[in-house]
C-alpha cells in the first residue's frame, strides 16, 4: 500500500467573518459571510441566530452566485429604444436623480394621485409607506394584495394576528401539527427545523395540499384536497368538533366574542350587529339573574345560547348560538363535503377526532402563575397542543378570506391560540383591529404639494371608511378599499397596470415600482400586461402609462419596460432593517429585529434603493426627508435607521436604544446602534418574561410589556372575533338598510361573501366557467431552491431547476393517452400555453401543476438566448386573467377575493389537449434585452486551491 | 490497482441520512458545493453557467422519486403515492471498488478513519473509479480533469481553526431538517450508531457487496387518519336548552 498523502487540514476558512441577514427569500435568516482576499468564500447559517439557529437552505448557501451574478445591473439606465427593446444608455446618478425628481415633483405639484408607487419584495415598507405618505399620493401599497392578504387580514380581524410573520406553531410542545396550502416557503428554515423536531418527538404532522412535494412529502398524513375547498373541509371539522363537544367553553367565554349579544331585528339597519348600551359597550346575557348587562360586569355568568327579549321589543342571541346553529347543520357533515373536497368522510372524521383528542385528552400545562387583563390570577398556562399553519394555498383563492377565517375560528373553538402547544403570537402581535389605522385616500385626505393625512393602508371598520367618492367610485388606482374590495388591507398591486392602462378610475402620469417583476411572473395575464406597458395613445403618441421608474438589482423582465432604472445593490452590499415597525423576526418568546450592512462594497455604480428614496425625498423637500431649509435630514439609509423616530423614542430598530445603548423598545436614538447590532450578529433579541409569554391577547404582564416596548401606548388586549361585525355592516349596506348604501351592482356579491361567520362559496372562476369545458384545476408550487423569479441568474440554483414541466395526474394521463415527455395545450377561458408534461401520482386527481416562475423571458436575467428557462420553461400566468369572465352584468370583476382583493391565482380552471411535440414552449416572446457577456466556465474559488 | 487499508479501520466516519425528514430542499447540495469549491482540491467547476447546456460538478445530489407501492398505506385520494427525496453522495464503502480499480493510487481509503479520497496530484482523470462506483457518487471535474468526490469535508472535520461544534461536514451543518448526521459508525456507542440501531438504518444496495459506511434511516411508520375516526356522532339537537346547549350549560357552570 502506498503511503497516504499529507494534507494541511487546519487551514483558516477565511480572513474575516461578517454577520448579516440573508435576503435570498423572505425568511431573514442570520448568516456568517466568510471573506477571503476580499471575496466571499463561504456563507453559512449563524448558529446564534434565533430564526435559523445555524442552518441555511439552498438559496442562502448559493448567495455567492447571487452576489456575483452577471445579471446584476451596473449603473442607472435611461431608455433609448421603445419599451421592451431593452435599449438603454447608462447615465450618472446625478442625471438619474434629477430626472426622477423632475418627474415626481411635476406630479406632486399638479395632482399627486397621478403617481402610483408600488413595491414588490420590499422589506422596508415602513419607509416606503412613509415616503409615499409624505409625497401625498393615495396610490401606494406593497405586494401583499397578490401575495397573502387574505391570510393577514383574516388573521388580524379574527384573532389579532396571522400565520408566519406574526405567529408560529409552538414547535417544542405541539403534538398535532396541521399545515394547509404551504409550499416550500413562507417560511423556509423555521418550518423545516420545526417539522424535524416534531417528527422526532413522535408528534403527528398532517399536510393539506393538492400536491405532495416538499413538506407534504414527509407528512404523516397527506390530504390531497381539491383546490379552493379547504374552507369546506375546515367547517366540516368544526361541525365534527361541535358534535363531539370538543369545544373549550371556558376559553371561548373568556377570550372570544361568543357571549356577545347579537341583535335580531330583520329589516332594520341594526340587524345582526352587536347589542350595545348608550356608552357603546357590548352586552351579554347574565343567565343567573336573566339580565342583559355590559360585558365584563363583575360576577356575570354570560350565556352562550338563548334568545333574550329586549325592552324595545327586539330580541338578541349570543353570537355563539348563531355559530353553533350554522355549523351543526348537516350540510357541513363529512359525508356532505366529501365529494366537493375530494377528501373521504372517514379521513375528515379521523382528523377531527385527532384534533379533539389531542386538544383535550393530551392537554399540557406550564406551571407559571399569571394574571389576565380582567385581574384574575391563574396558576398555570393550560395548553391545547394542536397547532396550525397556512399560507397561499388557502389565501390565493377568491374565497380565501373566509377560509382563513374558518381556520382561525377552529383554533379559537378548541382553545389553541397562544397557548402552550398551539399557534403562538410573535410581537408586536397580537394587535386588535382597533389598533390598526383606517385607510387614508379619500378626497379630503390629499392634495397638491402636501402629505397624505394618514397611512394608506389599514382596516375599514365599516363601509363608512371606504375610499370612494360620493358616487361610490374608487379613489385609488388599484380600487383598494372600494366596494370592489372593501378590506383590501394590502392594496391590489396586480390591478395597477391594467387600471392605469384603462384610465379606470383615472389615468396616471408616473408609475414607480421597486423589485416587482410586473412584466413577467408577478402579473396575471403577462402577455396582456406587456401590451399595456407598450401601448401608446394614438392621439398623443405617448405611452398610456407615460412614465415608469423601476428599481431592481438584476436585469429582470420588468427592466425592459421602464423608462428610468435605478439600480439596487445585492443584499450583501446594503443596509436594511427588519423592523418592529414593519415585519420583524420576532419569536413567540422574544422581541427581535435585525439589520443588513454592507459586508462587501459594491463594485458597480449602484445604490441601495432605500438610500435613493431618502435622496429623492430630500430633493422633493418632503417633510420628514428635508428640513425647513430644504436640507436633507438623513445622509443615507443607515443614518435614517438610527435617527428616524416614528413616535418619540420609537425608531426603526428596537435594540440598543438610548445614549448608552441600554434601552429596549423605547429610547433616544443611539449613534452607535448599528455597530452594536453588528457586534451582536446583526440582530437583537429581548426575551419576554415567562409570566407574559402565553395568552398574550389577554395577559396583563404581556400587555404591560408591549407598552414598555413601545408597540402601543396603552394596553391593547384582543377579543377573538368569531362573529365579525364589520362584515355584517357591509351586508346591511348591501341590503339597503344601513348608510352608506352599497351600489346596486355590488349587492349580490356582498351578500354572498360577507358572512359575519366564516362561510364557503365556490371560487369565482370555477363558478363562472363550464366544468365540462374546463375540468381541471391548475396551480403552482414554490420550489424550495428558488424564490419567485430570483434564482435563474444564479449559476448553482439554476442547475436544480433549469426548466419546469407540467405535472399531470396519472388518471388524466390515462384518460387522454398522455405520457411524460408529451406536449399539450393547456387552455383556460383566457389563454393557452403549450408545454411539456410529466406524469405524477401524488397529486389531487383533478389538479395539474408546475413550479412557480422557473420560466424566463428570452434575454432576461443575463441568460443565453437559448437557455432552457426561456425555451422550455413556462409561466402559468398566461392562463390567468386579471378579470373574471364576463357574467352578463355589463361589468368585468377583478379576479380577486371580493373582501380583500387578494389575487385569486389558484382559482384557475383549464382543460388540456394533446399537442404536436415541440422544442419551445408557447407563448414565446422576442428577446427582451441584448445578450450580456459572461464567462463560459466558472471555477469559483480555484485561486484558493492548495 | 490500489489497495484498501487493512480492515476494519479504527474509525468509520460517515453520514447517516434520515429519509423520514428529508424534504428535498437541496440545502446540503449547495452548501457542499460552496464549501468544496473553495476547499480541498480543485474548484468544482460549472460549464456554460448561464447557457443552454449548463452543468457542474456536485459532490452531493438529491434525487426525487415517486413511489407507488403495491398495497400499503392509503393516504388521501391519490392512493399510496409518495414522494421520496433521496440525497446521495459517496458512501465511503469498506470494500470500495473505486479504490481498488484506481491505476495510479490516487483513489485511496484512509487507514485512520475510512474516508475515501482522491489525491488529485496522482489522478490522471481516467474515470475508471466512476465506472466502478455502483452509486454514481463520483464526478469528473471537466475544468480540472480530475475526479471529485465527497471528502466528508476532511478540511472541516479536523480543522482546528473551527469551533468544535462546526467540525462537521458542511451538508450536516446546514441541513435545515436535521436529516443529516455525521459520526463514527465503527463505534457502536456513537450517536449515529445508536440512531442506526434504533431506527433500522440500512445500507444502500447491499447486494453490491461494497459495505457502505453511510447509512439511511427509513421513514417512520405512519398511521392513517381514517383509523382515528370513530363511529359517526348522532346529529345534535340544537333546540332550546336540550342536547348541545344543555351540555354548554353544564360547561358554563364549571367555569
Amino acid at each position: 500500500m502506498t503511503s497516504e498523502p499529507r494534507m494541511a487540514l487546519s487551514e483558516p476558512v477565511s480572513d474575516e467573518v461578517r454577520k448579516t441577514t440573508c435576503y435570498m427569500c423572505a425568511c431573514r435568516c442570520g448568516i456568517d459571510v466568510h471573506l477571503k482576499d476580499g471575496k466571499v468564500r463561504y456563507i453559512e447559517g449563524n448558529r446564534d441566530h434565533p430564526v435559523n439557529r445555524g442552518v441555511l437552505c439552498a438559496k442562502g448557501s448559493a448567495g455567492i452566485m447571487q452576489h456575483y451574478a452577471p445579471a446584476r445591473l451596473r449603473a442607472p439606465l435611461l431608455r433609448t429604444g421603445p419599451r421592451g427593446s431593452g435599449e438603454f444608455k447608462e447615465i450618472s446618478w446625478d442625471e438619474a436623480l434629477s430626472l426622477a425628481t423632475e418627474w415626481l415633483d411635476g406630479v406632486r405639484q399638479s395632482d399627486p394621485k397621478k403617481l402610483a408607487f408600488f413595491t414588490g419584495r420590499d422589506q422596508s415598507q415602513s419607509l416606503t409607506g412613509f415616503w409615499a405618505q409624505q409625497f401625498g399620493t393615495p396610490n401606494y401599497a406593497a405586494h401583499g394584495g397578490f401575495c397573502s392578504v387574505n391570510m393577514a387580514a383574516a388573521g388580524i380581524m379574527t384573532i389579532g394576528g396571522a400565520f408566519w410573520e406574526f405567529g408560529a406553531p409552538d414547535w417544542d410542545r405541539t403534538k398535532l401539527f396541521v399545515m394547509f396550502g404551504v409550499a416550500e416557503d413562507h417560511d423556509s428554515n423555521p418550518i423545516k427545523i420545526g417539522i424535524s423536531k416534531l417528527k422526532k418527538r413522535g408528534a403527528r404532522f398532517v399536510s393539506v395540499n393538492p400536491v405532495r412535494t416538499g413538506y407534504s412529502a414527509v407528512a404523516d398524513n397527506w390530504i390531497g384536497i381539491r383546490p379552493g375547498t379547504d374552507g369546506l373541509l375546515i367547517l366540516s371539522l368544526v361541525h365534527e368538533l361541535l358534535k363531539a363537544r370538543r369545544i373549550d367553553v371556558d376559553y371561548i367565554v373568556r377570550y372570544s366574542n361568543a357571549t356577545w349579544l347579537v341583535i335580531d331585528a330583520p329589516g332594520t339597519g341594526e340587524h345582526r350587529l352587536f347589542l350595545r348600551d348608550k356608552d357603546g359597550k357590548v352586552q351579554v346575557h347574565e343567565t343567573v339573574t336573566e339580565q342583559v348587562v355590559p360585558l365584563g360586569s363583575p360576577g356575570a355568568r354570560a350565556g352562550l345560547y338563548g334568545r333574550v327579549e329586549l325592552p324595545d321589543g327586539r330580541s338578541a342571541v349570543p353570537a355563539f348560538q348563531l355559530l353553533a346553529e350554522k355549523y351543526l347543520d348537516p350540510e357541513y357533515a363529512p359525508e356532505a363535503v366529501a365529494r366537493e373536497t375530494g377528501v373521504p368522510a372517514e379521513t375528515i372524521r379521523g382528523l377531527a377526532a385527532e384534533i379533539g383528542r389531542v386538544a383535550f385528552d393530551e392537554a399540557i400545562s406550564i406551571d407559571q402563575p399569571w394574571t389576565d387583563v380582567n385581574g384574575q390570577r391563574h396558576q398555570s398556562y393550560l395548553g391545547r397542543p394542536v397547532s396550525f399553519h397556512a399560507m397561499r394555498g388557502l389565501s390565493a383563492h377568491s374565497n380565501g378570506f373566509q377560509t382563513a377565517r374558518a381556520l382561525h375560528m377552529l383554533q379559537v373553538l378548541i382553545g389553541a391560540v397562544d397557548c402552550p402547544g398551539g399557534f403562538r403570537f410573535e410581537p408586536p402581535y397580537p394587535k386588535p383591529t382597533a389598533a390598526h389605522p383606517t385607510p387614508h385616500g379619500k378626497a379630503e385626505h390629499f392634495g397638491s404639494n402636501k402629505p397624505l393625512s394618514g397611512p394608506h393602508l389599514g382596516f375599514p371598520r365599516g363601509p363608512e371608511d371606504l375610499l370612494v367618492d360620493p358616487e361610490g367610485r374608487p379613489m385609488r388606482i388599484d380600487k383598494a378599499f372600494s366596494w370592489d374590495a372593501p378590506i383590501s388591507a394590502h392594496g391590489l398591486m396586480h390591478m395597477v397596470i391594467a387600471n392605469a392602462h384603462a384610465g379606470d378610475p383615472y389615468p396616471i402620469d408616473l408609475m414607480f415600482l421597486y423589485m416587482a417583476n410586473m412584466a413577467w411572473n408577478s402579473s396575471m395575464n403577462t402577455a396582456g400586461v406587456i401590451k399595456m406597458l407598450e401601448d401608446k395613445d394614438p392621439a398623443t403618441g405617448d405611452y398610456r402609462i407615460p412614465k415608469i421608474i423601476y428599481s431592481d438589482a438584476y436585469s429582470s423582465e420588468m427592466v425592459a419596460y421602464a423608462d428610468l432604472i435605478l439600480p439596487d445593490t445585492t443584499y450583501l452590499e446594503r443596509h436594511d432593517c427588519i423592523s418592529m415597525l414593519d415585519r420583524p423576526i420576532s419569536e413567540p418568546d422574544a422581541v427581535q429585529d435585525a439589520i443588513r450592512w454592507p459586508v462587501v462594497e459594491p463594485d458597480r455604480d449602484v445604490r441601495g434603493f432605500q438610500t435613493v428614496l431618502l435622496d429623492l425625498g430630500a430633493r422633493l423637500k418632503l417633510p420628514g426627508f428635508a428640513d425647513n431649509h430644504g436640507k436633507p435630514l438623513y445622509k443615507d439609509y443607515a443614518d435614517y435607521i438610527v435617527r428616524h423616530e416614528r413616535r418619540p423614542g420609537i425608531g426603526p430598530l428596537a435594540g440598543f436604544r438610548g445614549s448608552s445603548g441600554d434601552r429596549t423598545g423605547r429610547g433616544a436614538s443611539n449613534p452607535e446602534q448599528l455597530q452594536r447590532y453588528i457586534e451582536n450578529g446583526s440582530f437583537f433579541s429581548a426575551h419576554i418574561p415567562l409570566e407574559a409569554q402565553f395568552f398574550k391577547h389577554a395577559n396583563q404582564a404581556y400587555q404591560d410589556f408591549a407598552v414598555r416596548m413601545g408597540f402601543f401606548d396603552t394596553p391593547q388586549p384582543v377579543t377573538f372575533q368569531l362573529y365579525q361585525e364589520t362584515l355584517q355592516k357591509f351586508r346591511l349596506s348591501a341590503e339597503g338598510l344601513r348608510e352608506p348604501l352599497a351600489p346596486e351592482t355590488h349587492r349580490t356579491r356582498i351578500l354572498e361573501s360577507f358572512d359575519p361567520l366564516p362561510c364557503w362559496y365556490r371560487p369565482f372562476e370555477e363558478a363562472a366557467v363550464s366544468a365540462s369545458e374546463f375540468p381541471y384545476h391548475a396551480i403552482t408550487q414554490r420550489p424550495a431552491a428558488m424564490y419567485h423569479s430570483w434564482g435563474s441568474m444564479n449559476a448553482w440554483l439554476r442547475q436544480i431547476h433549469t426548466r419546469n414541466a407540467l405535472y399531470v395526474p396519472g388518471p388524466i394521463c390515462d384518460e387522454l393517452g398522455l405520457a411524460s415527455g408529451d406536449w399539450v395545450w393547456v387552455i383556460s377561458h383566457h389563454g393557452r400555453i403549450k408545454v411539456e408534461i410529466a406524469r405524477m401520482e401524488a397529486v389531487n386527481s383533478s389538479t395539474i401543476w408546475t413550479w412557480n416562475a422557473i420560466g424566463k423571458r428570452e434575454g432576461a436575467w443575463a441568460l443565453d438566448r437559448d437557455a432552457p428557462e426561456a425555451r422550455k420553461g413556462f409561466l402559468m400566468n398566461h392562463l390567468i386573467h386579471e378579470l373574471l369572465p364576463p357574467k352578463g352584468d355589463g361589468l368585468r370583476w377583478s379576479n380577486s377575493d371580493p373582501i380583500t382583493g387578494q389575487a385569486a391565482w389558484y382559482d384557475l380552471r383549464v382543460r388540456i389537449e394533446m399537442a404536436e411535440s415541440g422544442e419551445v414552449s408557447e407563448p414565446h416572446f422576442a428577446a427582451v434585452a441584448p445578450a450580456r457577456p459572461h464567462a463560459d466556465e466558472l471555477r469559483y474559488g480555484q485561486e484558493w486551491t492548495k | 490497482m490500489t489497495s484498501l487499508p487493512s480492515l476494519p479501520t479504527p474509525k468509520k466516519l460517515g453520514l447517516v441520512i434520515d429519509l423520514d425528514v428529508c424534504v428535498g430542499c437541496h440545502a446540503c447540495v449547495i452548501s457542499c458545493k460552496e464549501w468544496n469549491t473553495g476547499g480541498y482540491g480543485a474548484a468544482l467547476s460549472d460549464q456554460h453557467p448561464y447557457g443552454a447546456d449548463v452543468s457542474g460538478t456536485f459532490l452531493n445530489r438529491i434525487h426525487t422519486f415517486e413511489v407507488v407501492p403495491e398495497g400499503g398505506q392509503v393516504i388521501g385520494e391519490a392512493g399510496e403515492a409518495r414522494i421520496v427525496h433521496f440525497p446521495k453522495s459517496c458512501l465511503h464503502c469498506e470494500d470500495a471498488p473505486c479504490v481498488t480499480v484506481c491505476p495510479t493510487g490516487a483513489s485511496y481509503k484512509r487507514a485512520e478513519d475510512g474516508i475515501v479520497l482522491v489525491d488529485e496530484d496522482k489522478c490522471i482523470g481516467c474515470g475508471l473509479c466512476a465506472w466502478s462506483c455502483a452509486y454514481g457518487a463520483r464526478e469528473m471535474d471537466l475544468a480540472a480533469g480530475v475526479m471529485k468526490k465527497c471528502t466528508l469535508c476532511i478540511d472541516r472535520i479536523y480543522n482546528e481553526t473551527l469551533r468544535e461544534i462546526d467540525r462537521v461536514p458542511s451538508c450536516v451543518r446546514t441541513c435545515p431538517a436535521n436529516a443529516r448526521h455525521y459520526g463514527d459508525l465503527g463505534d457502536p456507542t456513537s450517536e449515529v450508531s445508536r440512531m442506526v440501531a434504533e431506527r433500522g438504518g440500512f445500507d444502500l444496495m447491499p447486494e453490491q457487496g461494497t459495505r457502505p459506511t453511510n447509512k439511511y434511516l427509513p421513514p417512520r411508520p405512519r398511521k392513517p387518519l381514517a383509523a382515528s375516526a370513530g363511529p359517526a356522532v348522532l346529529a345534535e339537537n340544537t333546540d332550546g336548552a336540550k342536547g348541545f346547549f344543555a351540555w354548554l350549560d353544564g360547561m358554563l357552570d364549571r367555569i
